[in-house]
């Protein structure tokens, strides 16, 4: 432990009637210092190698305007998942009923209930979700829904845009205009 | 016999060297440490499960700001083909950038987050006045207009041969148009691989996901 020297030890002169004062030590333990050290150098060895963002990787098909090239999805297997304003979730499982009364809606927490109900349900070869993310849903939603695919591990997935009857049913859902007829939907290409 | 009394040693330890040798490892990791470069533009990126660490070098970034708002930058690593860049640019739309403007270009932590009619102004501008200006985005939601095609056309033909790390940094709030925008300007050029940004987060239990990695662990 580091040593001050207080010198000067003798020649005091001792006035009378002065007590002669203890002599205090003036060691310091230096060993709480020490720690504090360690502590800063483990916060830097940390910090140095934490700094790095992490990023999703995603792959988009070719868009083709060939039929054979485009991935037939079998409409049974295939779940639709709309995404809405105010992070409102809407899907469909098939295709679209005529009266729109398959067309459910649901949050970002229910969703992956459904997508494993759906998954352990259906052939794996056969199984595809179609995102079709809405004009008023957030860039988090979206990578919100991709990052369900990568949990869920749904190998076949697709990001499409949304037909005008699905945006329509999905205002009307929000409360907004009255619900028309239905149309089919066609097959889109397969990613992954 | 009488026991003989052990002579008591002192037990204090001296500290002096183990404080000199802790403070020199200290300023070892301060002087090592590399600070990232305050950012221009605050983004709030998205959280995802993904653990693929995103690339550093010879990126080429496309930033979504809140208000759906598209900035380009490339890194500093990749010098050549920033030129080559700005020199397609200039050609192709006739700015008649001057070798300062040009310079203006290949500074470190520069975005272009103006439309083609706009660079000119943009580039004459120093570090300072562009921090402070509002800026209107590259635009991409004309499906006519995309500018972002354009510019990415040309970092194409820049990084022919040698890869392209494509970064996507979009803010949590922007609406899906400006994403699509975005896509769309990769799938016209063709390109089909590119990052997301994202924190990271957690994988949930009891999901497929987390049996893989418990698996594999």
């Amino acid at each position: 432990m580091a040593e001050v020297n207080t010198g000067g030890g003798g020649g005091h002169k001792q006035g009378p009637g002065v007590k002669k004062a203890k002599k205090l030590s003036t060691r310091v333990d230096l060993t709480p210092m020490v720690d504090l050290g360690f502590l800063l150098i483990t916060f830097f060895i940390f910090t140095t190698t934490m700094s790095q963002p992490t990023a999703m990787k995603l792959f988009m098909p070719k868009d083709t305007d060939k039929p054979e090239e485009q991935n037939k999805v079998k409409a049974s297997g295939a779940l639709s998942i709309m995404l809405g304003k105010n992070d409102h979730v809407y899907y469909y499982e098939g295709e679209l009923a005529p009266d729109g009364s398959n067309f459910k809606s649901t949050n970002f927490k229910a969703i992956r209930d459904i997508i494993i109900n759906k998954k352990k349900s259906t052939n794996p070869d056969d199984f595809v979700v179609v995102i079709k993310p809405g004009v008023e849903s957030t860039y988090k939603n979206t990578v919100d829904m991709l990052d369900e695919m990568f949990i869920n591990q749904v190998k076949r997935y697709a990001m499409v845009d949304q037909f005008s009857i699905e945006q329509q049913l999905m205002n009307a859902s929000e409360g907004g205009a009255p619900m028309p007829a239905a149309g089919a939907a066609a097959p889109a290409p397969a990613v992954k | 016999m009488p026991r003989l009394k052990v002579p008591r040693k002192s037990t204090s330890v001296d500290m002096t060297a183990m404080c000199d040798v802790a403070f020199l490892l200290l300023s070892f990791f301060i002087l090592t440490t590399k600070f990232k470069p305050a950012e221009a533009l605050a983004v709030t990126t998205p959280k995802s499960v993904s653990t693929n660490p995103a690339e550093q070098k010879k990126v080429v970034m496309v930033t979504m700001d809140r208000k759906g708002s598209i900035y380009l930058s490339l890194s500093d690593d990749a010098e050549e083909q920033k030129q080559s860049v700005i020199d397609q640019i200039d050609k192709q739309k006739g700015l008649g950038l001057s070798a300062a403007e040009k310079k203006s270009f290949m500074r470190s932590g520069f975005y272009v987050g103006v439309p083609f009619n706009q660079l000119k102004s943009y580039l004459g501008k120093t570090p300072d006045e562009t921090a402070k200006l509002q800026l209107a985005g590259i635009p991409v939601t004309d499906t006519l207009n995309n500018e972002l095609q354009t510019w990415m056309a040309a970092a194409n033909i820049a990084f022919q041969g040698s890869k392209m790390n494509l970064l996507v940094k979009g803010d949590n709030e922007a609406k899906y148009p400006s994403f699509k925008g975005v896509m769309d300007a990769f799938k016209k050029n063709e390109i089909f691989k590119f990052q997301m940004i994202t924190d990271p987060e957690g994988v949930p239990a009891g999901t497929d996901l987390y049996k893989k990695t418990e698996g594999t662990k």
